[in-house]
């Protein structure tokens, strides 16, 4: 009995007809004597973003993933689903023939047809290529042989090999031939979760969730800690805040943040220590109770959106002392990026129009009227001794409010 | 929990809610089918029509709409579209809710041209300026009853007699509409003659998503929403008929001794504004002076409404502090750091960006108390101590 179900649960499986992507990989194919690893880890991050589909299938074959997804799924969805998995370069949606020249040409130019009839397309040309040197036919051949059979096919098409409207590749491997058209572009990098874990602190503005987004991208595994200043921020500012991270969730997965209260501390701050150092103090702090967050959850590094001069607190005098108070390493991926460039790079990973939403963020409740830019470590640490710092950051750190937020 | 926020929304009447509650249970009939339960239904839509039309002036009908936002867009939008032949101007003030003045400046781009009245620094337009305006191309004068952020009573009798006299010596018909929103269940309505009045159920207790616009029978407007014809072919869509049934409960319920209502209103309002200044130096009343209680008390105070500027603070951080301890405000100003959210209303009165950042408006029902004034008044006081102690560098 359970022999029968096997068997016609196979049959099923059988009959579903798949559509075939072949996705193509960028540094993971350069990585020497960890190949395999990288490679492992990107299978698992291709299957699990493509789990949703039932039925859908990866494995790699001689350097390329074959990604087979049941065709009535829309060809738009698996592949958005499929560049945005950090290490994917490109994703073709592509056809299988079998291996011979004339059957390669028959299901090539019935891709083709299929083209024309949707698009109207009047040029194209082909493009061989031969990673098995046993295929008899050479790559040039391949595609003069190909072409001549599309072009008998399709009367409406001529070859343009200049300028033209579509270029099918033929692309003959060890396994089958395979032909596609389009090559969409991935975001590149490397597999989530191949480069250690990182702490974000995450403000509502534009930049925190661009840098979170270019290290994640780097493989490093993203935790995040936001600061807020309520009631002098409201809900809805740390609500702005969890849209953001589950934007970021939608490349990363569940994203875990910290949420703690600074109030106290700015209290404490803006009563006991000059005001044009207010910002400066405020930063200092977050850095000690983000690096206490991090040491307690096993993150090996801070990540900061600060871009070099951007603000008072910016300055590299600044960052020398906001610095100073960390052992950890602290990485600051914008930093020498101009603002236009985070801005287009937050419209292309989608934080953009939800950065731009007006709430407050702590950084700016108690903004001081003139801010230093030039800070002396020395005279920023007398400030500060008029606080007990490790008082004011245990019980901060104490305080926290841990929320997961997922895709 | 101490509401005051009854000028964004109120507390249902509990009696409203099981009517509704059986209503939707029990009579959920539709009024244009011909069987016992529609006919039924029909009924309880004409009770509430009369229970309404009861509370106004006579000489009008009641068309049921989704509230006061479409209220005052059917009666700008069907105005304009009916007399775009006689002229394009039209009057309306600077302090008005969205709602007129995103449908005046809709019709601006179609051709109209509009004219906003300036307020003084009370938030009250003057009457003679109301009468110096009209024109022979002016079709359509649109003023509040009463202001939403202030409370001011605005002076819309004079207005609308004023409005009369001109049609009456020019032998025209300029429409005069007013936005009562703020003012139907708060202050009595049926000592007065307008053209179209806009009410929306849920600012005196009852449900969202109802209200109604109650026009002058001689006033034939085009159709709004065409279809069945329902409203009297005004405004077409099957009647909400729980919402109907719970809005004409609720007006009457708060009419019932509106006026020992409005006498309450204002004792509390009086104890917290005096509980307020004499707490706490540096406050600003942000609006006329003395209360009012009728229509004919026009340039005063709406009893409704307490809005005040507490000078070195942010309204929206008192805000925060004060949901803290359960109490509900609203503030001038919708975010503190952009100059954008700032109130219009408190703009045109003349306040400057700092006033409005730290305004506050407490706006009451007939439930507030003057105990829970007391808890206001410490809770608020704390809040505004600790935030210039520690603002007072900015």
């Amino acid at each position: 009995m359970q022999l029968m179900l096997r068997i016609s649960k196979k049959i099923g499986a059988n009959i579903l007809e798949k559509k075939l992507y072949i996705v193509r990989c960028g540094e993971v194919a350069l990585k020497g004597m960890n190949k395999p690893y990288f490679e492992r880890i990107l299978l698992e991050r291709v299957r699990k973003a493509i789990e949703c589909y039932e039925d859908a299938e990866a494995k790699w074959i001689d350097g390329l993933m074959f990604v087979r997804v049941p065709a009535d799924i829309p060809e738009d969805d698996v592949i958005a689903k499929c560049v945005r998995v950090f290490g994917v370069a490109s994703v073709s949606p592509a056809v299988e023939a079998p291996k011979n020249i004339d059957e390669i040409g028959r299901v090539a130019a019935e891709f083709m047809q299929k083209i024309i009839d949707e698009e109207g397309v009047q040029t194209f040309k082909v493009k061989g290529k031969r990673a098995d040197k046993s295929f008899a036919v050479q790559s040039p051949e391949i595609g003069r042989i190909v072409g001549a059979i599309i072009l008998k096919s399709c009367k409406v098409l001529r070859v343009d090999v200049h300028d033209p409207q579509v270029t099918l590749t033929v692309d003959v491997r060890r396994e089958g031939a395979y032909i596609f058209r389009d090559k969409i572009r991935g975001f590149g990098g490397l597999p989530l979760g191949t480069n250690g874990k990182g702490l974000i602190l995450m403000s509502g503005g534009i930049d925190s969730p661009v840098a979170a987004f270019m290290m994640a991208k780097r493989g490093m595994s993203i935790e995040a800690v936001h600061f807020h200043s309520y009631p002098y921020t409201s809900q809805r500012a740390q609500k702005k805040v969890e849209d953001l991270v589950r934007v970021l969730a939608g490349y990363m997965g569940t994203v875990r943040m910290h949420v703690i209260n600074l109030l106290p501390i700015q209290e404490q701050i803006v009563t006991h220590c000059p005001e044009d150092e207010t910002t400066l103090l405020v930063r200092r702090f977050m850095m000690r109770i983000a690096e206490a967050i991090a040491v307690k959850n096993g993150d090996m590094m801070l990540i900061t959106g600060e871009d070099l001069g951007q603000v008072a607190s910016q300055t590299a005098e600044a960052l020398v002392v906001t610095d100073s108070v960390v052992k950890m390493p602290v990485m600051r991926p914008l930093i020498a990026m101009d603002k236009v460039d985070i801005m287009d790079k937050a419209r292309e990973i989608g934080t953009y129009d939800i950065s731009i939403q007006p709430y407050e963020d702590c950084c700016t409740v108690f903004l001081p009227k003139h801010p230093v830019t030039k800070p002396k470590l020395d005279r920023i640490e007398a400030s500060e001794s008029a606080l007990d710092v490790q008082a004011l950051v245990d019980a901060a750190v104490a305080s926290e409010e841990i929320i997961e937020i997922r895709p | 929990m101490i509401y005051l926020d009854n000028s964004a929304t109120t507390r249902q009447y509990d009696e409203v809610t099981e009517l509704m509650y059986r209503m939707a249970k029990e009579n959920y009939g539709n009024p244009s089918s011909l069987h016992a339960l529609g006919f039924d239904a029909g009924n309880i839509l004409f009770d509430a029509r009369r229970n309404i039309e009861d509370l106004m002036y006579p000489g009008g009908e009641v068309i049921f709409t989704s509230g006061g936002t479409e209220s005052d867009n059917m009666a700008l939008i069907s105005t304009a579209r009916k007399m775009k032949r006689r002229g394009s101007r039209i009057l309306t003030t600077r302090v008005e809710h969205p709602a007129v003045l995103e449908t005046c400046r809709r019709l601006a781009d179609d051709g109209f041209s509009v004219e906003y009245l300036n307020v003084d620094k009370t938030g009250c337009v003057d009457p003679d300026d109301v009468a110096a305006a009209l024109s022979d191309d002016t079709i359509l004068v649109s003023i509040m009853t009463v202001n939403n952020e202030t409370g001011a009573i605005m002076p819309v009798l004079p207005a609308a007699k004023a409005v009369r006299d001109y049609n009456r010596q020019h032998g025209t018909r300029i429409v005069f509409h007013t936005d009562a929103v703020q003012a139907f269940g708060k202050i009595p309505m049926d000592d007065a003659q307008f053209d179209l009045v806009s009410v929306s159920g849920h600012k005196f207790h009852g449900p969202k998503g109802i209200g109604f616009l109650y026009m002058n029978k001689d006033l034939k407007l085009p159709a709004f929403i065409t279809g069945g014809g329902q409203e009297n072919g005004y405004r077409s869509s099957t009647e909400n008929t729980t919402g109907i049934a719970g809005l004409g409960l609720a007006a009457r319920m708060s009419h019932d001794d509106l006026m020992g209502k409005m006498t309450k209103m204002a004792e509390v309002n009086g104890y917290l504004r005096k509980g307020l200044m004499t707490e706490l130096p540096d406050v600003i009343l942000n609006g006329p002076e003395e209360l009012g209680f009728t229509l004919h008390d026009y340039g005063k105070r709406c009893p409704s409404v307490l809005n005040v500027t507490f000078k070195g603070t942010r309204g929206e951080v008192l805000l925060h502090t004060l949901e803290q301890d359960r109490i509900y405000v609203s503030t001038g100003s919708a975010c503190s750091s952009h100059k954008t959210g700032d109130s219009h209303v408190l703009q045109a009165m003349g306040l400057d960006h700092k006033a409005i950042e730290g305004a506050i408006r407490f706006s009451f029902s007939e439930f507030n108390t003057i105990e829970e004034m007391d808890e206001v008044i410490e809770k608020t006081k704390a809040a505004v101590t600790r935030f210039r102690k520690l603002g007072s560098f900015r």
